[in-house]
């Protein structure tokens, strides 16, 4: 299923037209696009050119300052990364199942975190593209140009994040960055008057959440051809589903469908991972590029995220959410759909869906409990996976007798859709750049398929030691003068 | 009150009268008065020090350390001045920048006086090039951790070990930038010494360099020393209820 622009056969000649920096997403990336003098596309490529290396300077370390070291590694979605982390952590320290309280106080995190990422992407990142068009005028598409020309729409955005985020802050102490999941538990429930507080602004939350799914439902509408067809690759789909096949963001086991929708495999516990994903290195990139093991890197790749998990679940377990989710599934029905666009109206129907379990969450009397943490006997090693915004998230560590972290294997959302962002550019690339002379809004139709991963480049680039790297060095014309090659390994 | 001229006997901080009773040095008085000084070395239940430097105070226009420093009727101190402060911040930017001070990812953070006497001068930026040393930990002993990258050199933990626990498990070694923490065994492991967890020594880092094992984290932010209020309120109603 790997589209042959992914290198081209002969670059002699070729112009380069670089994108760079990719806008409007998190972290540092760059689009390359090779062109012939027709402007015939050839190669289109999707590096990552950040590093951060947090696999190897978390080895050493004492495992209990893992969820909050870790978490550093984004901005956006820290929380994903602190539980996920805890998770993994909870083995160690023999915490199998944890106390009632504990379980809802970082469900409560991680939907709350859900609600404001999702915001945060579709209205201040992507509505712009969206809302004003792929080609406006670049200098009011942002989101102070959204703000401009929907004032009520763009308050609502920047209301639901403050939301999420309050959810955040109430549960794990900060914001942004805080401390409230600990290996076992939590370091703090949630009180009556903090729970009170969330529950006084819920009725506008969940109202603001069908005004945006409304949207999105609106817009693919509108101009249906488009929407689906835009930078359509055709792959198979992974994310946790819970133990009812029900979506369930926080913890469950895993499950794959192919690209027709059938099951690949079901109910895996995820503590196997690493005998169903192996990832591939690519010299261009610093980015990993993982796919399912038994079907194998050319076939193996996925796609991770909110329109992978919507479908690959039986149904989503709340009523308003599931209603939009019907509405999404009739766009083909009984197939997948895989257009990169609908990742945007099924992230919202994940945000509604978010604000009702909040809802759920908050009537329920555990949430005020008293007994925080769990523990029991001493393991080695633990692999957390959670569902963060952006798609499943893989954090594995093994712990030694003096409590030091030994090995840290982190496979982030972002990563799962590298060869899937790859491919949609690809196809966009076909679409709309072949022959065409590469305008400012042309090239901004790649961001967009780019932006509909909703990608965080900064958590998606760990390994150290491991990369390939190639350098060639081309003469005025293009030619090839001389190339350098380190081999990478494969992974997994 | 009595009318001897030594109970009687004040000196000016910043322009403020400050008693002080026989014996008493500047930092003593000026926090049993209320006003706070800072400091990193010193601790009440030991001798004082004088090695940090951060309690630096003009007295009659000459620079020393108020902890060692005895006070004096009709002494004129200064503290909050500019020039000192600058002083100050200098001198804890040093000690940032000498060790590894991770403070988003560290155990101690809210509860640390390095980062609250940073807070206080008002660092907002190590300001000179790290020298990111490598100090392995020592996660050995079965119940503590030492991580050495937070250490400041204080010698409260060799003082504490030496006077109170008569156990000599911390030392200093070597000289200058290459000075460093040791401890007392054979093997240079902590697990072969006779530290205890209930030691004092234990209690009075005031980095995140001695750690009880499997604790980081557990005081939820809000609920640390320095969440609520600054360490010059802190300190001063410490020494209050001492």
């Amino acid at each position: 299923m790997t589209s042959s622009l992914e290198k081209a056969k002969d670059p002699t000649g070729l112009r380069r037209v670089v994108i760079e920096p990719v806008s409007r997403v998190e972290g540092h990336g760059k689009v390359t696009i090779l062109l012939d003098a027709a402007n015939k596309v050839h190669q289109v490529r999707l590096h990552i050119v950040e590093f951060r290396g947090f696999e190897r300077f978390i080895q050493g370390r004492p495992y209990w300052e893992v969820p909050v070291m870790v978490q550093r590694l984004c901005g956006i979605c820290p929380v994903s990364h602190h539980l996920a982390a805890s998770k993994a952590l909870d083995r160690v320290v023999g915490a199998h199942t944890l106390t009632p309280t504990a379980d809802r106080v970082r469900r409560l995190m991680h939907y709350g975190q859900i609600l404001q990422s999702h915001a945060l992407h579709f209205y201040h990142l992507s509505s712009p593209d969206l809302l004003l068009g792929f080609e406006s005028e670049v200098a009011r598409r942002n989101v102070v140009g959204v703000l401009a020309a929907y004032p009520e729409l763009a308050k609502q955005g920047v209301m639901l994040r403050k939301f999420g985020q309050e959810v955040i802050r109430i549960t794990a102490g900060k914001r942004v960055h805080g401390t409230g999941s600990i290996p076992g538990g939590v370091n703090k429930a949630v009180s009556e008057a903090e729970r009170d507080e969330l529950q006084r602004a819920l009725p506008d939350v969940i109202a603001w959440a069908r005004t945006g799914v409304a949207l999105v439902t609106e817009l693919f509408a509108k101009d249906r051809a488009t929407y689906e067809r835009f930078g359509t690759v055709r792959s198979n789909i992974l994310s946790l589903v819970g133990r009812d096949g029900k979506l369930d963001l926080y913890d469950g086991v895993l499950r794959a469908r192919d690209a027709d929708g059938k099951i690949l495999f079901d109910g895996v516990d995820v503590q196997g991972y690493d005998a169903l994903i192996k990832e591939n290195v690519r010299s261009w990139s610093y980015m990993k590029f993982p796919f399912l093991t038994a079907l194998g890197p050319e076939a193996g790749w996925y796609k991770v995220g909110p329109l992978a998990r919507i479908q690959n679940c039986d149904s989503l377990g709340t009523p308003l959410a599931d209603a939009a989710r019907d509405e999404l599934l009739a766009v083909t029905p009984g197939k997948l759909v895989h257009a990169p666009l609908a990742f945007h109206w099924a992230r919202m129907i994940e945000l509604l869906h978010s604000a009702e379990v909040i809802e759920r969450l908050l009537a329920d009397p555990a949430l005020l409990g008293t007994d925080l943490v769990a523990s029991g006997p001493r393991g080695t090693m633990g692999v957390g996976v959670i569902e963060a915004p952006r798609g499943t998230l893989i954090h594995h560590y093994e712990v030694d007798e003096q409590d030091l972290v030994t090995m840290c294997n982190l496979i982030v959302s972002t990563t799962h859709n590298n060869q899937a962002m790859n491919e949609a550019i690809r196809e966009v690339a076909r679409q709309y750049l072949d022959g065409h002379e590469p305008t400012e809004g042309l090239l901004n139709h790649i961001e967009v398929a780019i932006r509909a991963f909703d990608p965080c480049l900064s958590c998606a680039t760990h390994a150290l030691g491991k990369m390939p790297l190639e350098v060639e060095i081309l003469d005025a014309e293009g030619a090839l003068v001389e190339r350098l090659v380190r081999e990478g390994e494969h992974l997994g | 009150m009595t009318d001897t001229p030594e109970a009687d006997a004040t000196f000016q901080l910043d322009g403020h009268d400050v008693p002080f009773e026989p014996g008493q040095t500047i930092l003593q008085a000026a926090l049993a008065a209320g006003k706070y000084i800072p400091y990193l070395c010193f601790h009440r239940e030991f001798h004082p020090h004088g090695s940090c430097k951060v309690c630096t105070v003009k007295v009659n226009g000459r620079t020393g350390a108020s902890c060692t420093t005895p006070a004096r009727p009709g002494d004129v101190v200064e503290s909050e001045t500019e020039e000192i402060r600058d002083l100050r911040r200098h001198l804890v930017q040093f000690l940032f920048t000498e060790g590894n001070h991770f403070c988003p990812s560290c155990e101690q953070s809210g509860n640390c006086t390095l980062q609250a006497v940073g807070y206080d001068l008002g660092v907002t930026t190590g300001h000179y090039v790290p020298l990111f040393p490598n100090r392995p930990l020592d996660a050995s002993h079965p119940e503590v951790l030492l991580d050495f990258n937070r250490c400041i050199l204080c010698e409260l933990c060799v003082r504490a070990s030496t006077l109170v626990d008569h156990k000599s498990v911390f030392a200093l070694s070597g000289r200058g930038i290459d000075k460093h923490l040791v401890v007392n065994a054979e093997s240079g492991r902590l697990a072969d010494t006779n530290l205890a967890v209930d030691d004092k020594a234990m209690s009075v880092c005031p980095v995140g360099v001695i750690q009880r094992k499997r604790r980081g984290f557990l005081v939820p932010i809000g609920k640390r020393t320095y969440d609520e209020r600054p360490i010059r309120e802190v300190a001063v109603d410490r020494e209050k209820e001492a």
